[in-house]
């Protein structure tokens, strides 16, 4: 919290301050950011090096990217099961819901613009 | 100069052979000079910075949310002007005064300004003044993250402007669809100002979103459960949420535009893999719930308005509040309809056909809602009830238009033609507009303290009405007939006399705002005779009337403490509101920073630099904004107390006047 501790946050409907989960210290941030710095690393390597065929590559990369997510979550964010915060969980399903939505009606909706708008162009393998 | 110290500036940027543009460029260097020369006439400077451009007051900012609103309307409504005129010249074989390029540029500019710099400013600019007084708060619960939110919206605003005389804006329509937006197609600095105003506004409009969620969430006064809260307050928060979940999404796909026009990528280009129906897809995944992120909080307004001049609790809160998150989910399932041709087939098209209709439901029943509300109610006919009721009539024929869109089939034979612009111009002006109207009507006595004056609202609202119904009605029939929009001249005297009616009910819309503007110079020279003594104008209901008009910059001498819904109105019943304490204590406050002026400054400096391609300009200005950021993150002399004298004065002042009242 970088504002003034005063009646803004101090005076909460039910008396607890915005901030929710505890705060942690320098060593939990540190082991965030090397695990971030491994989870980008590892997919821009492989990438890069162009060993692997795509179709490899993209799950990895996938996969990387949503641990990728946990970590910051956990790490930087502070989020754990036992903060007990309403509404931090009811903010997280929220937006899993919404981020469920997107990526899976984006993924239906060009797969099917993909084979009726552009058969052939598909990139394959 | 290509390639210099100044990037692709150079004074070829200034398009000092087009009459038009120069006119407006020189009106609007007029306008600025002169108004300087008013501040310093009238030594206004120092008010100008301490008590407003640099105030973390919640309430001023909405204010300066709302004036922002107001100039944009001006700026967003000349573009319309300009392209009624146009058809209507040059819809029977006459090239009109537009040159194609200019043309595009100017109904690109309408739907940015008209969206982006108008409607969220107002609706910002609303939940900023009424909100945190409803829920019993004495500020937002991050005031200079509020005050830079603005700032960086209002740079956004500045950006756009600074592209009618400095170079050109975007010919690409207002959501700048590649492969058009493309650097192939696009290669002026028009998309780079379309996406550079649009990336810093909205962070603004993020940080704003953040920050009335926790205002909401964690600030509310003892007792005020969330069943209990103003139904604005509900439909703000609402919109919040879907302004966090929505806006990044907009900012991911414009970022990724920017990455192939300015490092040639292939995110969305015809060739190398690119694919831009991925634009399309993604930019309406923001774009959808962007319409009800507009929306909710009018409807709200509404629901306020209709509640206090019924002099009745709404009918059917909790419906209501249902309503509002049933919306708020289901605005994330619809964003296809927007485009049902691109050709994603039956099965797609049908999905996202029903929960098209599906989605009107939840808005119907707050239609029948407000209607009960009314409904055995002393209806007071005042400015804010009439925008009410010419929403319910418009925006239902809106709405319905809407739903008939939303079939599939149907809406290949509308898709792009004035048959949609006339829809969603029924649903924004009926619904978004008039909201706006009808809540700068109903808190301008909260913000200011004295009413505005009811004859010019009066002639105002009817002015819009009629003038609506006039513009767009016409375009229906255009669009049933089969002209496309867009078009920047057409022959076919048939249209033409339609376009000529639809230029005329422009004009009686111009009519409209000019009403409101007399309005309001109007009633600031007669606000000794409109003042509000007493906070409580229109006999509210809720908390934002508890107080005195304007309210102190704490808003509450002591928290109020709530029991029910319709707090304020519960304590009049009960005969315990305005009873003065017998001591009082010091309040904490937060200290006005100049630190979201300047580090706005800084990403006016770094979107133009961007713009033009002065890279050593854009390092500088970002790294200039990124150190003030964390510089004022370092300053912990940022509040202040007010002493309990102080407050003791404020409010034996105005228990003076609900004395004189009495």
């Amino acid at each position: 919290m970088h504002e003034p501790r005063g009646p803004f946050i101090a005076t909460t409907a039910h008396g607890r301050a915005a901030g929710g989960a505890a705060h942690a210290d320098v060593r939990s941030y540190l082991t965030g950011f090397l695990l971030s710095a491994v989870l980008t690393f590892i997919p821009f390597a492989l990438v890069m090096s162009g060993t692997a065929p795509a179709a490899t590559v993209i799950p990895i990369c996938v996969a990387l990217g949503v641990a990728q997510i946990i970590v910051h979550l956990v790490y930087f964010l502070h989020m754990d099961g036992s903060s007990g915060q309403t509404w931090n969980t009811a903010a997280f399903v929220f937006t899993f819901v919404v981020v469920a939505i997107l990526v899976a009606g984006s993924l239906w909706v060009m797969y099917h613009l993909d084979t009726n708008m552009m058969p052939g162009m598909m990139p394959t393998g | 100069m290509t390639g210099g110290m100044m990037g692709k500036l150079s004074m070829d940027a200034i398009p000092l052979h087009q009459p038009i543009i120069m006119g407006a460029v020189g009106l609007m260097v007029v306008g600025g000079l002169g108004l300087v020369a008013l501040i310093t006439y009238f030594g206004f400077w120092r008010a100008l910075w301490f008590d407003w451009m640099t105030s973390v007051d919640h309430k001023k900012i909405g204010i300066m949310y709302i004036v922002l609103a107001l100039v944009m309307l001006l700026r967003g409504f000349a573009d319309a002007i300009m392209m009624r005129t146009q058809q209507a010249l040059a819809s029977t074989g006459g090239a009109g005064y537009l040159p194609p390029e200019h043309f595009d540029q100017v109904f690109t500019a309408h739907g940015v300004i008209m969206i982006f710099f108008m409607a969220m400013p107002f609706i910002v600019g609303l939940m900023n003044i009424a909100m945190p007084l409803q829920i019993g708060a004495r500020d937002v619960a991050f005031p200079y993250l509020n005050n830079l939110s603005f700032w960086l919206t209002a740079v956004g605003a500045l950006l756009v402007n600074v592209s009618l005389g400095v170079g050109e804006f975007a010919r690409t329509g207002w959501l700048a669809y590649p492969p058009l937006s493309e650097i192939a197609y696009s290669p002026g600095v028009g998309v780079d100002y379309y996406i550079w105003a649009l990336q810093i506004a909205g962070i603004g409009t993020l940080l704003s979103g953040v920050n009335m969620i926790t205002t909401i969430l964690s600030m509310r006064a003892p007792g005020m459960t969330l069943m209990r809260m103003p139904i604005f307050s509900w439909t703000a928060l609402c919109a919040n949420m879907l302004i966090v979940a929505a806006f990044p999404i907009l900012t991911a796909t414009l970022a990724m535009l920017s990455l192939d026009r300015y490092l040639g990528m292939h995110f969305f280009t015809n060739d190398a893999g690119g694919n831009p129906m991925m634009y399309i897809n993604l930019i309406w995944a923001w774009g959808h719930p962007e319409v009800y992120i507009l929306i909710l909080p009018c409807f709200g307004v509404f629901s306020e308005v209709i509640a206090t001049f019924s002099g009745k609790p709404l009918f059917g809160y909790k419906s209501m509040v249902y309503a509002t998150i049933c919306i708020t989910i289901l605005s994330f399932v619809v964003w296809l309809h927007h485009f049902f041709t691109m050709g994603s087939g039956a099965d797609v098209n049908a999905f996202f056909g029903i929960t098209t209709m599906i989605i009107s439901i939840p808005t119907g029943a707050k239609i029948f809602n407000w209607l009960f509300t009314m409904y055995r109610g002393r209806v007071r006919f005042t400015t804010p009830v009439l925008w009410t009721i010419g929403f319910m009539i418009t925006f239902t024929i809106g709405g319905m238009t809407g739903v008939l869109m939303a079939v599939p089939p149907a809406d290949y034979v509308l898709h792009n033609s004035l048959f949609l612009v006339a829809h969603f111009h029924n649903a924004i002006i009926g619904g978004v507009v008039f909201g706006c109207m009808a809540g700068f009507s109903y808190w301008f006595p909260k913000a200011f303290g004295f009413t505005l004056d009811e004859r010019l609202g009066k002639i105002s609202f009817w002015c819009w009405f009629v003038g609506f119904y006039i513009a767009f009605m016409p375009l229906y029939v255009l669009g049933l007939m089969g002209m496309t929009r867009r078009l920047d001249h057409l022959d076919n005297p048939v249209w033409h006399a339609y376009l000529v009616v639809a230029m005329c009910g422009a004009l009686l819309i111009a009519c409209g705002i000019a009403a409101q503007l007399a309005q309001i110079a109007l009633s600031i020279r007669n606000r000794a005779a409109l003042r509000d003594l007493t906070g409580d104008p229109w006999n509210g209901r809720t908390l934002e009337w508890a107080v005195a008009s304007p309210p102190p910059p704490y808003n509450f001498a002591r928290t109020p403490v709530v029991t029910t819904r319709d707090a304020y109105w519960e304590m009049k019943r009960r005969g315990v509101a305005h009873r003065p304490f017998a001591a009082y204590r010091p309040i904490h406050m937060p200290r006005n920073t100049g630190t979201g002026v300047l580090i706005s400054g800084c990403a006016a400096l770094m979107g133009f630099a961007l713009i033009w391609h002065i890279w050593w300009l854009a390092i500088i200005s970002f790294a200039a904004a990124i150190s003030l950021a964390i510089i004022h993150s370092f300053d912990e002399d940022r509040d202040y107390y007010v002493s309990s004298d102080e407050v003791a004065r404020d409010e034996d002042r105005y228990f003076e006047q609900l004395g004189s009242q009495a």
